[in-house]
């Protein structure tokens, strides 16, 4: 065994005592409290206690969720169905929440989890540490802790202890302990998890439920965007580009009118008309930018997003690690959250510097936009980071913000999809 | 002067046909796709390809791939590119091989035949011609980090037209002062940008376009 693994092995070791003593104190307690308060909601005062206890048993379980991925990279999914947002103030809405708390399989499942958890599970996680303890013993027997048992004989696992020698021998179990101790301490910390993830993991059925109420919610969110898209373009049509036209028109017309009479006004007039058709491809051309910029349609995400960097007033340094094209709507979705992003940077960071950076891996198109700038920025009601989620939502894409005050401000994107 | 000509969409392709022979261009071929225009390039000798960036069959950038594709292969081969929006990151790949005989142009701009011919003869002659959008998009990125060079507005003018590729005299003309005074101008914000000094007007040209494009 290498020093890595020792570490790995020592430190699942400290977490696994760490975690029977969560599970001893924490399961324990909140499965009595909780049991004992769905047991008094006929009385009355369990409504009022068992929303804050059921809040409590999740939080202890998200905890677990936590540790199992960071710890054992073991990922158990979150079960809980979301209140609907219009559930009641006082006392009503407190009998809606308990309600709806004790409809939710969920909350079942993990008071059952709380049972296995308190028993085997904390079984299971105080054996990584215990089974290095005892080995140990062995080593103390051995030393000199055998005289003390010379009269009455010590059962060190199988070996009776009375003398210097089952001493020895003693330590030699002690020494094979030690080594299966080191070896699993991580594959039973593991085990733990694994053991806690067919309750803590939602069931088939909700699974699926909660990805319909994610769909429902983002195809809502789609559905609105693009018919306000589609509203944005028609009021730019029709205020641009079709009204140079009709002034166009009008302007030919006159001038028709005007050729022999005064060909110095109709002169005037066709470089007016001229004036208004550039002005109208120039308004095209800014609306085709915003709804699907060229660099995109010809170079791809890659370049598109060097073209967008160079437009920035803010330098901007862009690296690109793309082995191939995203299917149209991944990149057209992917542009406009970086552009988005970028607006954001320039208009609220304050920054010297940003740079973009573009990776593909495991099936994510990974892209992190970071800035020098002041930091404190929020994914919430309103900023232009909750656009942003709503945006790479549909794509089953996540955002994530680091942005402490005083920066830098880093936002991470990942959208999954498959490169051509 | 011959001619070879690229653009996908016919009533386009006609009219600039027709201006360039109304302007005594010879047109070798006016051809609608990449793959013609590539075998065009090979086969014929033009002194000028006016070539729009986006061709089928792909409708990407086929035609500004085409044209820097026979630039490698004809070095300083004039290349004149059109474009219904103009791209900084495009303009850089066309002048990246600092050979010169390069334009890149928004298509509004045959709007303004003698413009238009004017930048087309220039190109030809292995000048420059860079559309004001894409000088304006080098500037404003450089406004905000320092005024550049402490040019005077004059100059800042001045520099904008010759980073367009224009001479010293279509720079007078349009500016109604005299070559003269262009010429000290242009001494000057060479001197402030610490540019070399160069007599030949392409080099200076390129020379300007670097100095904007260059990131700070």
């Amino acid at each position: 065994m290498d020093g890595w693994k020792i570490r790995r092995s020592l430190s699942a070791i400290w977490r696994g005592l760490a975690l029977s003593f969560v599970t001893l104190v924490g399961s324990i307690t909140l499965f009595v409290l909780t049991v004992v308060s769905i047991a008094l909601i006929p009385l009355g005062v369990g409504v009022l206690t068992t929303p804050a206890l059921v809040a409590a048993v999740r939080k202890h379980a998200n905890q677990r969720r936590l540790l199992a991925a960071t710890w054992s990279d073991v990922r158990i999914a979150v079960p809980y169905r979301p209140f609907p947002p219009d559930v009641r103030g006082g006392i009503t809405g407190q009998v809606e929440r308990c309600t709806l708390l004790l409809k939710d399989p969920a909350t079942w499942r993990d008071l059952q989890w709380l049972l296995i958890d308190m028993t085997v599970g904390s079984v299971i996680a105080l054996l990584t540490f215990a089974l290095n303890v005892y080995a140990l013993e062995g080593f103390v027997l051995a030393a000199g802790l055998w005289r003390v048992f010379r009269n009455e004989p010590y059962w060190y696992g199988f070996v009776p202890v009375d003398s210097q020698l089952t001493g020895l021998a003693a330590a030699a179990l002690g020494l094979v302990l030690l080594a299966l101790g080191l070896r699993f301490a991580s594959d039973l910390l593991r085990l733990h998890f694994l053991l806690a993830r067919p309750l803590l993991a939602p069931t088939h059925g909700e699974a699926l439920a909660l990805r319909i109420e994610r769909l429902t919610e983002s195809r809502h969110d789609a559905v609105d965007t693009s018919a306000a898209e589609l509203r944005r373009i028609e009021r730019d049509l029709h205020d641009g580009a079709q009204a140079r036209l009709v002034a166009m028109g009008m302007d030919l017309g006159t001038v028709e009118a005007l050729i022999e009479k005064d060909p110095a006004r109709a002169k005037a007039l066709i470089g007016q008309a001229r004036q208004s058709s550039a002005e109208a491809l120039t308004e095209l051309r800014d609306l085709v930018r915003g709804i699907h910029p060229p660099v995109l349609a010809e170079r791809g995400l890659g370049d598109a997003v060097k073209a967008l960097a160079l437009r920035l007033p803010v330098p901007a340094e862009v690296s690109v690690e793309l082995t191939g094209r995203a299917a149209a709507p991944v990149e057209s979705a992917a542009y406009f959250a970086v552009s988005e992003a970028l607006t954001n940077v320039v208009k609220h960071a304050g920054a010297d510097r940003i740079w973009v950076d573009l990776s593909y891996g495991e099936g994510m198109l990974r892209i992190a936009v970071t800035d020098d700038g002041g930091g404190g920025a929020v994914i919430g009601k309103g900023s232009g980071l909750s656009g942003l989620e709503r945006r790479l939502g549909t794509f089953d894409g996540i955002l994530a913000v680091s942005s402490p005050a005083g920066g830098p401000t880093m936002v991470t994107m990942e959208i999954p999809c498959e490169l051509s | 002067m011959r001619v070879v000509l690229a653009e996908d969409l016919f009533l386009l392709r006609d009219g600039l046909v027709r201006m360039l022979e109304a302007y005594d261009f010879e047109i070798l071929a006016a051809v609608e796709s990449g793959p013609e225009l590539t075998r065009a390039l090979a086969e014929l000798t033009p002194d000028i390809a006016v070539v729009d960036v986006r061709l089928p069959p792909s409708h990407t950038d086929e035609g500004l791939q085409c044209a820097l594709a026979a630039r490698q292969a004809r070095p300083g081969l004039p290349v004149l590119v059109l474009s219904q929006h103009v791209e900084q990151l495009y303009a850089r790949e066309l002048l990246a091989d600092g050979n010169g005989g390069v334009g890149y142009l928004l298509k509004d701009r045959v709007f303004d035949a003698d413009q238009f011919i004017d930048a087309v003869r220039r190109v030809a002659a292995g000048g420059t011609a860079m559309d004001p959008q894409v000088i304006s998009q080098l500037l404003s990125r450089r406004a905000r980090d320092r005024p550049i060079g402490g040019l005077t507005p004059r100059e800042r003018e001045v520099m904008e037209l010759m980073a367009q590729g224009r001479s010293n005299a279509a720079i007078a003309a349009q500016l109604v002062i005299t070559e003269r005074s262009v010429a000290k101008h242009t001494s000057n914000i060479f001197g402030k940008l610490g540019l070399p000094v160069s007599d030949d007007d392409n080099r200076r040209v390129l020379a300007v376009l670097a100095y904007l494009d260059r990131d700070s």
